[in-house]
């Protein structure tokens, strides 16, 4: 073998690694939780069954991150890579730029006392008091006793369960026993909070306190959260970064105000669907492709993706159209301090053609299309 | 004066029974939590260990009380130096009834909630503690109703060992009923056994229902 060849051999060898320790991507390696290339393979009946393909994420200190994805999307197993109750097949997990994959049962203990978890359905033990389900994390780490009161009854108090320590999981409600699986997961104080899918078995209002729970959590005790869930709702509640998962793979990610206002992806369109804006079925009905007369109204769809960091204004876009223009349905949502608007309009009685109006209306918002005419 | 055989019977079925599903309670837990966390996915997975035990526990719990008896008068000879006796009743009592009472106890640990195991996990609990904080407690109302169905078995068998000279209420209603047609000691009998499984069959069901916070 020539210098030469043997040079680049050893280029080739050390590329990835020197690619990670240069410092090109100073964000990378401030990541708290890091996934390189991970994939996870099961050996299902009917041969391997891959759950997750090259995944490649990073996950900031202090940021609230939402993986959302349909069911079987591979989102339960990514995130038990993170406290290894799922062992990768390949790649790996980065936790504070340390790789986790070679972690015995001593090293694995120590982290995942760093790491809380909660779980859809809760897990507390029947047979425990809510004291006895929050003190038991610090039992098993031989916490001294004195020390032990102190902490169970500090997290009882955050999470608004002091009068229930003697209560028993069955004799709460469903929000009262995620709040005790809450405060279990915090009681060695984490850096970490893994949600899965915690609010998905619980009714919409105690959804909505336990989430502003979470958000309370995440900015006094500056947690990084990483939640899954199938609900774009929560997502857009609480988090701050989100990545679509489908068959394993990443297919979107971004800020959430970017992929709610602009989603690219059809899972991620799907997903969006049932908070999003249709036209009234009656329209929809009425419907037709092409102007049949020549009064008809041009039934357009508008979305302003707040990009621009300013409210749509609604004067200017009229007064554009030069016409009657009818409000079919529509509204305003803000998401990390940005308006997202998706509006849906007939307009009629105006000079313009269809192209014309189309072309008016993309001053205005980031998104327009004509759906079609109706009388 | 049969009065006091009467008595001595009992004491002695309680004995026989006292120290059989003691032994079996103690061995058969350890068993049985063996038998769940050794097999597929369990966290001590060793799926030979498991198979080998699973093996041992069917052999022992096909064969009839009083012909695994029997087989086993070498061994009891062995253990306890007679054949004869309350003691050496004990013996094959104890090796039927272990296997039975660990297979009982091993439904109830395996219908143990895994998102609590995994709970358990995630919280940082090693496999011991997860056995001890999460496994034993959480399937303890069944384990309470499987040892008392141990035991209700246990006695029905240790009539069996009465019979072939062991003593206790069996050996009486073996003696006086069956041998001499003493209808009124035969009546007495079950009467006695009757109460004796009704009493243990409530405590256990009462311990159970308090124990399940379900």
């Amino acid at each position: 073998m020539t210098a030469s060849a043997q040079r680049a051999l050893a280029l080739e060898a050390a590329t990835p690694h020197a690619a990670e320790q240069a410092d090109l991507h100073p964000e990378k390696h401030r990541a708290h939780v890091r996934f390189i290339n991970l994939c996870k393979v099961y050996e299902g009946p009917q041969g391997p069954v891959p759950a997750l393909q090259g995944i490649d994420l990073d996950i900031q200190r202090g940021e609230v991150f939402g993986i959302i994805g349909r069911s079987g999307a591979g989102k339960s197993s990514l995130i038990r890579t993170i406290n290894r109750l799922e062992k990768p097949s390949s790649g790996r997990v980065l936790i504070d730029q340390v790789d986790i994959g070679d972690f015995n049962e001593d090293t694995l203990v120590e982290l995942r006392r760093r790491i809380g978890m909660i779980f859809q359905h809760f897990n507390l033990m029947s047979a425990k008091t809510v004291w006895q389900n929050v003190e038991l994390p610090l039992k098993v780490a031989g916490v001294p006793k004195a020390q032990r009161q102190r902490k169970v009854a500090e997290l009882l108090e955050l999470v608004g369960l002091e009068g229930k320590h003697k209560a028993y999981p069955a004799q709460l409600s469903g929000g009262q026993k995620q709040r005790v699986g809450i405060a279990r997961a915090l009681v060695h104080d984490p850096a970490i909070l893994l949600c899965d899918e915690a609010t998905s078995a619980l009714d919409p209002e105690t959804t909505q306190s336990i989430l502003g729970l979470l958000r309370e959590i995440n900015q006094r005790l500056g947690l990084t959260i990483i939640l899954i869930t199938h609900e774009m709702a929560v997502i857009r509640e609480i988090c701050d970064r989100v990545v679509v998962l489908e068959k394993g793979e990443v297919v979107e990610q971004g800020p959430v105000w970017q992929v709610f206002g602009n989603p690219q992806h059809e899972v991620s369109k799907t997903l969006l669907a049932p908070l999003q804006h249709a036209l009234p079925e009656d329209v929809q009905a009425r419907l037709q492709p092409h102007p049949f007369e020549h009064h008809a109204s041009v039934v357009l769809d508008l979305q302003f993706t707040g990009s621009d960091g300013k409210e749509p204004d609604l004067s200017a876009l009229f007064s554009a159209f030069g016409g009657r223009v009818s409000l079919l349905h529509g509204g305003v949502e803000r998401i990390q301090g940005r308006a997202l608007g998706h509006l849906l309009l007939a307009v009629s009685h105006s000079p313009l053609s269809a192209e014309e109006l189309l072309s008016r209306a993309r001053k205005h918002a980031q998104h327009a299309e004509v759906l079609g005419y109706v009388a | 004066m049969w009065l006091d055989r009467l008595w001595q019977g009992v004491i002695d079925t309680f004995l026989m029974v006292g120290v059989s599903s003691l032994i079996a309670l103690i061995l058969g837990i350890p068993l049985a939590v063996v038998l769940v966390t050794s097999g597929k996915g369990g966290i001590f997975e060793a799926p030979n260990v498991n198979r080998v035990l699973g093996a041992f526990v069917n052999i022992f719990r096909s064969v009839p009380f009083l012909i695994l008896m029997v087989a086993l008068i070498p061994f009891t000879r062995l253990i306890v130096g007679t054949t004869y006796g309350v003691w050496a009743a004990v013996v094959p009592l104890t090796i039927a009834s272990t296997p039975f009472f660990a297979r009982i106890a091993e439904v109830s640990l395996r219908e143990v909630d895994h998102g609590l195991i995994e709970a358990a996990q995630a919280m940082g609990c090693r496999r011991w503690h997860i056995v001890w904080h999460v496994l034993l407690p959480e399937s303890l109302p069944g384990i309470v109703g499987g040892f008392t169905i141990t035991i209700v078995t246990m006695i029905n068998s240790s009539a069996m060992a009465g019979a072939i000279g062991a003593g206790g209420l069996g050996d009486i209603a073996y003696r006086y009923g069956y041998q001499r047609f003493d209808t009124q000691v035969m009546l007495t009998v079950i009467v006695l056994l009757v109460i004796l499984v009704a009493v243990i069959q409530l405590g256990g069901d009462r311990l159970a229902l308090r124990l399940n916070k379900r």
